[in-house]
């Protein structure tokens, strides 16, 4: 909305500048030839996230392709291995350096899917109760205070949080809950909400704040309360905006690596029980391909968990924006 | 009465997070104060890291963002230019540009690792080795520069969206002025829009430091070293990093409680560094923004 008071005049338009005036013969060619080089460099770098975009899924795609193609590594491990039932005691499990390598992904996405939802299910209801009370209710100065140090969270390295998981909250968790493990993923969860809170907080109160004075005023003048408004009027108007957030904190949460590594006991575990230490598919990359032969079927593998990865969290992004943009059009189109 | 319940609830989250902010800076200063001395800031580890300081971490660190900030910042601000001054508005480049910036922001950090051990190490790494120096095991294999590199991709969004933030909020009257003198548009760009607009560029770039002084995924495998008696001095040597140390003290270290008032000290160094920095960030942005508000 920023952008919509300064309207250039054709600054910028496809016609581009006029020319400048001549100058004397020789030096006017040789800065010519020198600008057009600048522009070049300038026009050349513009694609430089779409490119490095595209490097990322190629040069990761390539790597885990040999699952599917070469018959070395597909002895070892190929899709029916990564995903199905092996054998009658243990069909799943992940043990990529025993006699007998094993690779079923399946309780590494199982740790994931658990860390990621205790995380959601404390961090968006907090940063979301946050957000509506910052937007709506409290006083600028207050506002002005409760921002900046959800910044300042947000600018803590995860690494950090995770170093505070681990020596910390472990034993506090632990106490409180009253479990076996001192790691598990109750305590990685928690501590990668706090890493998932400023995400959601941010988007969801920028969709807030872009919804019009003047469905407040609106609300207020029949005769609603503050919190009528908030919770029947403005949050209702931002819900694309709100929608976005999770989509984006839930991104975050998935592809989150340092944290889980540190708080969450590591252990590929087939179970659903949060009270059990756990292990992500971006940990065991982070834990695993440090050690690990190049070209062996165990590097193919942690590229393909890679690759999964990506594009996961791409179409996460994908929808996210698309949450963003129905929004813009719901707001601006209203006004 | 429902009213005042829902305000008071919404209020509560709000302190929850501001007391485990509290709670989490405070233990950190408390506990990683104490053993905190010029010493320890400039001496090496010793004795498995039970002992000695983190100066190597910490030059590691500087050297590394160093690298990265030379790379990033003029193809991240060009970027910009090319989004805010050249483009077309709205066309079909400019929002795949915007998407693309979009969603490399939302890449994970492990992805970006394995980007730079598959890209930077196997591939160009390995390529400039068998063509330049006869297959001689040289730039394939983890280095400060490929990590560098790595980290620069990763906060190419960081620096882009803050230089165009401050693309923006420039007049497009002070354009028009100087194509009225018979600027050429590169002339503009060089003696209106980028001086106005260094501020932009200077909170982009800290904030790309704070951000890249802190992530420890992207540089597991492209060149982060557990101990190293040397420092880095070429860009083909591996380095000791501020974030790798912490995650080696806190996960690999044989004593726990022996080494727990350095991992404290070495946390509190590079909490201090990323707020440092943070603040830097918004401190010149807010001067920025005033100076702005006042030419208008």
């Amino acid at each position: 909305m920023k952008n919509t008071e300064v309207v250039p005049v054709e600054t910028s338009g496809p016609e581009g500048p006029p020319r400048a005036l001549p100058v004397s013969g020789r030096g006017r060619s040789r800065r010519r030839i020198v600008e057009r080089v600048i522009e070049g460099c300038i026009r050349g770098s513009a694609y430089s996230a779409i490119i490095g975009l595209f490097l990322i899924f190629v040069f990761i795609g390539k790597e885990s392709l040999p699952i599917f193609t070469s018959a070395q590594v597909r002895q070892e491990a190929n899709i029916s291995k990564l995903f199905l039932p092996q054998e009658q005691l243990h069909p799943y499990s992940w043990q990529p350096v025993s006699e007998i390598p094993k690779y079923s992904i399946l309780p590494l996405f199982m740790g994931t899917l658990k860390v990621t939802f205790v995380a959601i299910l404390f961090a968006i209801p907090l940063a979301l109760g946050a957000a509506l009370f910052t937007s709506e209710f409290s006083p600028d100065w207050l506002r002005e205070f409760i921002k900046p140090v959800i910044e300042l969270l947000a600018g803590i390295p995860s690494v950090v949080l995770g170093f505070f998981a681990l020596m910390v909250m472990a034993s506090h968790v632990q106490e409180l809950f009253g479990i076996v493990y001192r790691l598990n993923a109750i305590n990685a969860g928690i501590a990668l909400g706090l890493a998932v809170i400023p995400i959601v907080y941010t988007v969801a109160d920028d969709a807030l704040t872009a919804v019009p004075k003047s469905y407040r005023e609106a609300s207020i003048a029949m005769g609603a309360s503050s919190w009528q408004t908030a919770w029947r009027v403005v949050f209702p108007a931002a819900l694309p905006g709100v929608l976005a957030a999770c989509v984006l904190g839930f991104g975050r949460a998935i592809g989150e690596t340092m944290i889980v590594l540190m708080a969450s006991g590591n252990a590929p575990i087939m179970s659903w029980a949060l009270a059990k230490p756990v292990r992500s598919l971006p940990a065991t990359i982070a834990a695993e391909l440090g050690e690990v032969v190049v070209g062996s079927a165990h590097y193919h593998v942690l590229f393909f968990i890679g690759i999964s990865l990506f594009i996961f969290t791409f179409v996460l992004n994908m929808f996210a924006h698309w949450f963003v943009t129905r929004l813009q059009k719901r707001v601006l189109g209203m006004t | 009465m429902i009213g005042k319940l829902f305000v008071a609830l919404t209020g509560l989250c709000c302190l929850t997070i501001v007391a485990l902010v509290a709670a989490i800076l405070g233990d950190i200063a408390y506990f990683g104060w104490e053993r905190l001395s010029l010493q320890f800031l400039m001496t090496s580890p010793e004795q498995g890291m039970a002992e000695g300081g983190i100066f190597p971490a910490i030059f590691g660190t500087f050297f590394l963002v160093l690298l990265m900030t030379i790379a990033v910042i003029p193809l991240g601000v060009m970027t910009a230019i090319y989004l805010h001054e050249y483009a077309p508005r709205n066309s079909f480049l400019v929002r795949w540009i915007r998407l693309a910036i979009e969603n490399l922001a939302g890449v994970p950090a492990i992805v970006f690792g394995l980007f730079g051990l598959g890209f930077f190490i196997e591939f160009v790494g390995r390529g400039m080795d068998r063509v330049f120096l006869n297959g001689q095991l040289t730039f394939g294999q983890p280095a400060i520069i490929w990590a560098a590199l790595t980290l620069a991709l990763l906060t190419l969004p960081t620096v882009v969206v803050a230089t165009e933030e401050a693309l923006r909020a420039i007049p497009a009257s002070h354009r028009e002025v100087a194509y009225s003198l018979g600027a050429t548009r590169l002339q503009m760009v060089r003696w209106v829009v980028l001086p106005q607009a260094i501020g932009g560029i200077l909170t982009g770039g800290i904030l790309a430091i704070s951000r890249g002084a802190g992530e420890v995924a992207p540089i597991l495998f492209t060149g982060a070293a557990y101990f190293l008696p040397y420092l880095p001095k070429k860009l083909n040597d591996q380095f000791m990093e501020l974030g790798y140390h912490i995650y080696v003290l806190a996960t690999q270290s044989p004593d726990v409680e022996k080494t727990k008032p350095i991992l404290y000290s070495t946390v509190f160094v590079l909490l201090a560094l990323t707020f440092a920095l943070n603040f830097t960030a918004i401190w010149v942005r807010s001067r920025f923004r005033r100076k702005l508000r006042m030419a208008k």
